[in-house]
């Protein structure tokens, strides 16, 4: 078992005949994902990667011919949000989408609109998601995880990445990793994944990795201490980020006194999770 | 990326808000020839991007045309919080009875913008937000749907707006959310909209950020950024598509991925060190662009050390190190580097290392410590 992407996911890639797109499509193909189809208007019929994934002018002429019911989104940030409400109409239920640098008033009028229609978003801005041995969906590494039992939500990436090493280098694997994205605004939060991991049967123990910006650190630790059974560990990523200054990530920017690092860490830790100081330290304190 | 009054104004005036009669000035000279032409008392306002421009002098009343070029001289020579003033809005004076706050921004936890009134407005409207946040009147909006008549009229009613001019708070309510909403913009403000002696409602300062990557739609704001309220240096690293921040410190940082880079900075900070800078070189980078990050830290003059954290996915190392190498070429500097190249490539990278002068680390801890030391002028290669 695992949370949202498995081996029996059916991934449909827009935005598949791009450089990024095709690259990652092939990764994930090779890595075991089903890769059904891909999206390129005005391109449908083509094949790419050897024959192996054919491309459709759309995404509903490709869910009717492939049966897909998971996408992946690599279009640039002005084409995104309307490929996003295209996967939600064409009947795609877990809409994946990397994308970053998209107006934040589009992502908000897009969550609203797969709200309503209960379609799961994922991201955007975010490194996708990876079942170990059984299904990549995005950028994220392989061979950086073993399968295992500990379930990994993150506002992050690369920071992602490491932890995902971490872990590996002690010989501990994931069940499942999602990277929900680093904008102020994204689809599935921490708190719905905290619940899909309480319920999935694979996942023992939890790590969240966390950073500046927001308060979605410490909703999570509400939810933490009245609704988990199972421990949570987390990093929270900006201790040392002045306030009013964006680090990167568009969510990652201190206002108002509100997101600090500190206010999360402290938080979290009232609500009973250990909180490491550094990635590699997580690794230890899983390991117990 | 922030607008002045004057612009914020009118964008918002573009929309039906009333705003006083007005023009900006970029010389004493200009601000008294508007002056003239508005007639009767006027403000004259320095324009710059920071807060507290009214308690720091930056904003006065003047009763003549002549008065007028002596204040805009005398303002426009002026520093606020670090910012030149080079712009002055001449504005005609207005006789105010009541002082209302109006905003909207995206409120993070409901992933919806939030329109909030007070009728506590003016100058000291955060300290109202803190200590008596049940004064200030908030509905959130569905982005789909739009703010709704009966919104405002909530809105009117909680702040006790007198309700002859209900009609002209709605139209202004509506005004201010079309201009958030046409301009893309993450906060749209009128602080005050004052209610005048006549009896009239009239937005009398403004205040809009607008979303960055939102500018592709509206090229014309663009061409109006203010420069000044920005650092040279993280100016000059967006034109190469990095993400760097000045900090205090003296160990410069060279991460890829924002998550990760800040960890970098926390886990220098852990280990007694201080951060030099925040920067993110992104993903896929190249060796120019690797090269253009290094030229912009060792820019800093308080850098004694840099730390290169590379987790190598998408990025490879190889091409980092062949970067570092290439940047090195043409900055000579004594300041001590450790590398710590991991993922995709590392070997390679690590290979091309070899012979520069170079500490290496294999986990974060051990490159921390290292960098720490280095800039203390404890490790020695």
């Amino acid at each position: 078992m695992s949370i949202l992407v498995d081996k029996d996911t059916r991934l449909v890639v827009q935005g598949i005949t791009g450089r990024e797109g095709l690259f990652h499509s092939k990764e994930m193909i090779e890595y075991g994902t089903q890769v059904v189809a891909g999206t390129r208007p005005g391109k449908g019929g083509e094949w790419v990667l050897g024959g192996k994934v054919p491309v459709f002018d759309s995404v509903q002429i490709a869910v009717d011919a492939t049966e897909a019911n998971t996408s992946v989104i690599f279009v640039p940030a002005r084409f995104a949000p309307d490929a996003m409400l295209e996967a939600a109409d064409a009947g795609i239920a877990l809409i994946v989408c990397l994308t970053e640098l998209i107006p934040i008033q589009d992502v908000m009028r897009v969550r609203q609109y797969l709200e309503n229609k209960k379609v799961r978003l994922i991201g955007p801005n975010c490194p996708g998601l990876l079942t170990p041995n059984e299904a990549k969906v995005g950028i994220i590494p392989g061979n950086i995880a073993i399968p295992g039992n500990i379930g990994i939500v993150s506002r992050s990436g690369t920071l992602t990445y490491e932890i995902l090493f971490a872990l590996k280098e002690k010989d501990l694997g994931a069940s499942t990793c999602v990277g929900i994205g680093g904008d102020p605004i994204n689809g599935t939060n921490f708190i719905e994944c905290l619940e899909m991991f309480e319920d999935d049967p694979q996942t023992d123990k939890i790590i969240l990795i966390g950073e500046i910006g927001g308060k979605d650190e410490e909703k999570a630790a509400d939810y933490i201490s009245t609704n988990m059974t199972k421990p949570v560990y987390a990093f929270i990523a900006g201790k040392t980020a002045p306030p009013g200054k964006r680090m990167g990530h568009a969510g990652a920017i201190v206002e108002g006194g509100e997101g600090t690092a500190a206010k999360k860490i402290k938080a979290l830790e009232t609500a009973g999770v250990l909180v490491a100081n550094h990635p590699e330290e997580i690794a230890e304190m899983v390991q117990g | 990326m922030k607008l002045h009054e004057y612009q914020s104004k009118r964008l918002f005036s573009e929309f039906g808000v009333p705003i006083p009669k007005g023009k900006v000035a970029s010389t004493p000279s200009e601000a008294k020839a508007i002056a003239e032409e508005l007639g009767g008392r006027v403000v004259v306002k320095s324009q710059v991007l920071v807060g507290g421009r009214g308690k720091a002098g930056g904003i006065k009343l003047a009763n003549s045309p002549k008065d007028v070029e002596k204040i805009a001289s005398r303002i426009l020579g002026m520093e606020i919080k670090g910012l030149p003033v080079r712009k002055v809005l001449i504005d005609e004076a207005v006789d105010i009875s009541t002082e209302i706050y109006l905003g909207i921004t995206n409120d993070r936890t409901t992933r919806q913008p939030v329109f909030m009134a007070s009728a506590a407005g003016g100058v000291d409207i955060e300290v109202v937000a803190v200590k008596t946040p049940e004064k200030i009147i908030k509905v959130h909006i569905d982005p789909l749907l739009g703010l709704q008549d009966f919104q405002i009229l909530n809105l009117a009613i909680g702040i006790e707006v007198p309700r002859e001019i209900w009609p002209e708070f709605i139209q202004i309510s509506k005004g201010l959310w079309q201009a958030y909403k046409n301009y893309d913009a993450t906060l749209a403000e009128i602080n005050p909209l004052v209610i005048t002696e006549g009896g009239h409602l009239l937005a009398i300062d403004g205040k809009m950020v607008i979303d960055e990557n939102a500018l592709f739609r509206h090229p014309k704001l663009e061409d109006e950024r203010d420069l000044d309220s920005e650092e040279t240096s993280e100016l000059e690293a967006k034109k190469n598509n990095i993400t760097y921040i000045k900090l205090e410190g003296d160990i410069g940082c060279m991460v890829n991925g924002a998550g990760l880079a800040m960890a970098t900075m926390d886990i220098i900070k852990h280990f007694g060190g201080e951060p030099a800078n925040f920067l993110d070189i992104g993903g896929g980078a190249n060796e120019e662009k690797v090269a253009a990050a290094l030229r912009i830290i060792l820019k800093d003059p308080n850098v004694k050390a840099v730390l290169f954290n590379i987790f190598g996915g998408i990025t490879r190392c190889d091409l980092v190190a062949k970067g570092i190498l290439e940047a090195l070429k043409e900055v000579k500097t004594d300041v001590l580097m450790v590398v710590r190249l991991i993922g995709t490539n590392a070997e390679e990278g690590q290979a091309l290392l070899a012979d520069a002068k170079m500490a290496t680390a294999k986990t974060l801890v051990e490159a921390a410590q290292k960098v720490v030391a280095a800039a203390k002028g404890d490790l020695h290669l």
